[in-house]
């Protein structure tokens, strides 16, 4: 199979067109880098928000009140994540708008009705980046995610200004229990243009 | 003297007097040269050689995995200093505390972690 079109995890693919979306796009723009940097998190913040809203609790439900908190923390984190990463490594050449967005997840097939948050974000990537990821997501779904988490930290000691790559997936995974999956495709165009679709799944 | 790194979103105050540095807001920086300011505020903290360095988080309500990054590794290099103590106060009104936060104690294992 060729490298640029390829899944890799807990990929979603057959999604019903009946499940309630939102969707943002992000248009490559000479935007100062600090002001969109900080426009991710609010939109992930507004995800969180907006997803938590449709959450069926009773107002008086204490319980509930602590689910929609805990469910906001953990979508604006994810979503944030994903966001960054999308915008990070987007081939900025290709004129690509990033997309970032969730579906409401409601599984019936498992007991007490399950509730999940399906965020996922788009974003081109050059050949020689697709690589680099792909060898990194082999690592990633080949080891254990607790002990990858600390030698990711203990390989960044070797530099003092290097981060330890990888956390925003490996925390997602550990704190958050995230199901994580990515899908490579090739936009055909005059000229082809690779994307990545990064998907995670978690249980609000 | 106190020491403060802040901007709209955050503050982090280090004051000497209490060893303590306190950290609150949203802190999402975009990466290990944004952080930098921090990282050398906390490490410069630890070239004094206190008995105890406490970090207060109680009140930060977000920290992205670039943060999480500057974090671990921050605490990962005390292995190497067995005098100070570390202290880390979290709050179970943040739930990204509750969550993250156990993750520091594998690079350290005196890290003395309160989540209240």
């Amino acid at each position: 199979m060729n490298k640029t079109d390829r899944i890799f995890g807990n990929y979603f693919e057959e999604l019903s067109e009946e499940i309630d979306s939102l969707e943002m796009t992000f248009s490559p723009s000479d935007r100062s880098i600090r002001q969109r940097w900080k426009n991710k998190r609010l939109s992930a913040q507004f995800i969180a928000e907006y997803f938590t809203a449709f959450l069926p609790i009773d107002d008086n439900d204490l319980d509930g009140e602590r689910r929609i908190k805990e469910g906001k923390s953990a979508i604006a984190y994810v979503a944030n994540e994903l966001l960054e990463n999308a915008m990070k490594f987007n081939d900025e050449a290709s004129n690509f708008k990033v997309r970032l967005g969730v579906y409401f997840i409601e599984d019936m097939s498992v007991k007490d009705k399950e509730i999940a948050a399906l965020l996922f974000a788009t974003n081109s990537v050059t050949s020689e980046d697709i690589e680099k990821f792909q060898t990194f997501l082999e690592q990633l779904l080949n080891n254990d995610p607790e002990e990858l988490y600390v030698t990711q930290v203990e390989k960044s000691m070797e530099d003092e200004h290097a981060e330890a790559s990888g956390l925003g997936f490996l925390t997602m995974i550990n704190d958050y229990s995230a199901k994580l999956g990515w899908k490579f495709e090739t936009i055909d165009k005059d000229l082809p243009i690779h994307t990545v679709t990064t998907m995670a799944r978690i249980t609000v | 003297m106190t020491q403060e790194i802040k901007d709209k979103d955050y503050a982090v105050t280090y004051d000497p007097q209490i060893s303590t540095v306190k950290f609150s807001g949203l802190l999402s920086l975009g990466g290990p040269k944004e952080y930098k300011p921090i990282a050398d505020l906390l490490n410069s903290i630890v070239e004094s050689e206190p008995p105890e360095i406490t970090l207060d988080l109680r009140e930060l309500e977000f920290l992205n995995s670039s943060g999480i990054s500057m974090l671990s590794k921050f605490v990962l290099g005390l292995r190497k200093k067995k005098n100070v103590q570390l202290i880390i106060l979290g709050s179970n009104d943040m739930p990204w505390q509750g969550k993250s936060l156990k993750n520091l104690q594998k690079f350290l294992p005196s890290l003395k972690l309160q989540v209240a």
